[in-house]
């Protein structure tokens, strides 16, 4: 496995370790995906796909897809025992309404007013915001998933956001594979860091202003 | 009774220049017969209204390739790079939405509100150019309804009545744009019996529905 994929691993897995047991969560698509697979075995957690069921399960055996059973990128899942469908509009009032208890998104750029850029980078990439600005909007939590680094070792986290906005003021947990953040009020706090980095590692690949203070836990 | 009309008949009256919402979410719970006859019409000009672009070779997507649409309303349209293509070039206007603000601005042209207040696009973009409401300490943007001339749906099961039975995640648009259009086409899986499709089944009335083409 190569170094980019542990990364997504480690950071995968210490996202599914963020939900409380019960909790209704949708992922975004792309490394958000992957937390399925790293959910603790004493938590019981329902998947929302934005297309319209709660229940969201693995891929299918090969040979027994189901056209009517696609997650939000359109690819053939399954639905578990006890899911549920409905319309779109019911979906997003799931969302909208405050009934999902957490949100995985991966962020381009996201500041530490909680500001999360993530739809379009203008004249380069504009496919639409499809469900991000209401699932941002409207979660209980906004989780960003995220590599800390572009893929040109510049910072992602930064003071402002300089691409245009998914939505403002929204976001409350930033986990990378050096760092888990939280964004408060008084700016952003570092509670915890990768068990292989330090506190000066993740400083230096932080474009904000980081509080730390108190003990700084580690996770693997 | 609803009309039942064949796979020719369907888009007979859709001409250039209508506005037209199709069902699905992606391949799933899209008519493909139907967007198939309007390919085949090369009606132009159109205004489309869906959840996404589709991709070139498959669905809605088609249609964009092919140059018939003028305008797409649309929350996505990454999965086609002809869509993108188009609208950077000015071949095509596309505008944006949030998919719940989709949904919901739909929802409200079928359900007769005058438009919804929405905490989503607040602080962003999509709030340019409408009016912001602070209700409770917490602001909403003004979003209008959203109709068309034509909705062209999918179903699993349709009764003669029009009665719609729509499976699992094939729900998505279809449920809310029976509710927006003048016209209401629906292509239909299987066509069953008045009294055959349990009314506890029933997702669409069937008195949103004016036709009814077998797939």
């Amino acid at each position: 496995m190569d170094d980019k994929e542990l990364k997504r691993i480690r950071i995968a897995k210490r996202v599914a370790k963020e939900f409380i047991d019960g909790s209704v969560v949708n992922l975004g698509i792309g490394l958000p995906t992957l937390v399925a697979n790293y959910i603790p075995e004493d938590r019981s957690i329902l998947f929302h796909s934005e297309n319209g069921f709660i229940g969201l399960g693995p891929e299918p055996e090969k040979g027994k897809e189901d056209p009517n059973i696609v997650n939000a990128g359109g690819k053939p899942v399954t639905i578990v025992k006890g899911g549920c469908f409905f319309d779109s509009a019911m979906s997003f009032a799931i969302i909208r309404g405050g009934h999902l208890d957490y949100t995985v998104l991966g962020a381009l750029e996201v500041d530490e007013q909680g500001n999360l850029a993530n739809y379009m980078i203008p004249g380069k990439m504009v496919p639409g915001m499809g469900g991000a600005m209401d699932l941002v909007a409207g979660a209980k939590t906004v989780i960003i998933a995220m590599e800390h680094t572009n893929k040109n070792g510049s910072p992602k986290i930064l003071e402002r956001c300089k691409l245009p906005l998914t939505a403002k003021e929204e976001v409350d947990i930033i986990i990378t594979e050096l760092a888990f953040i939280r964004v408060t009020k008084k700016g952003l706090v570092l509670e915890e860091i990768a068990d292989d980095t330090t506190v000066d590692e993740v400083v230096k690949n932080t474009g904000a202003r980081l509080i730390i203070e108190g003990n700084i836990r580690k996770f693997l | 009774m609803k009309k039942i009309i064949t796979q020719d008949e369907s888009v007979k009256k859709i001409k250039d220049g209508s506005t037209i919402m199709i069902g699905g979410f992606m391949v799933s719970g899209h008519p493909f017969l139907l967007v198939e006859e309007l390919l085949k019409k090369n009606v132009k000009n159109l205004t489309l209204i869906s959840n996404d672009a589709g991709f070139p070779d498959k669905g809605i997507g088609k249609l964009i390739v092919n140059n018939q649409v003028s305008k797409l309303i649309a929350s996505h349209i990454g999965l086609n790079p002809v869509a993108g293509e188009k609208m950077n070039s000015g071949d095509m206007q596309v505008e944006l939405v949030p998919q719940g603000t989709l949904a919901e601005r739909i929802r409200a042209k079928g359900a007769g509100l005058g438009g919804i207040l929405t905490p989503t696009g607040v602080g962003t973009d999509v709030q340019n150019g409408k009016e912001i409401k602070r209700i409770n300490e917490k602001d909403y943007l003004l979003e209008l309804p959203l109709g068309a001339d034509f909705a062209l749906i999918k179903a699993t099961v349709v009764d003669k009545n029009g009665n719609c039975f729509v499976a699992k995640s094939a729900k998505n648009f279809n449920i809310v744009m029976a509710m927006a259009a003048d016209c209401v086409i629906v292509e239909a899986e299987k066509i069953v019996d008045i009294g055959e499709l349990d009314p506890d089944m029933v997702n669409i009335p069937g008195i949103f529905v004016s036709e009814i083409v077998k797939q």
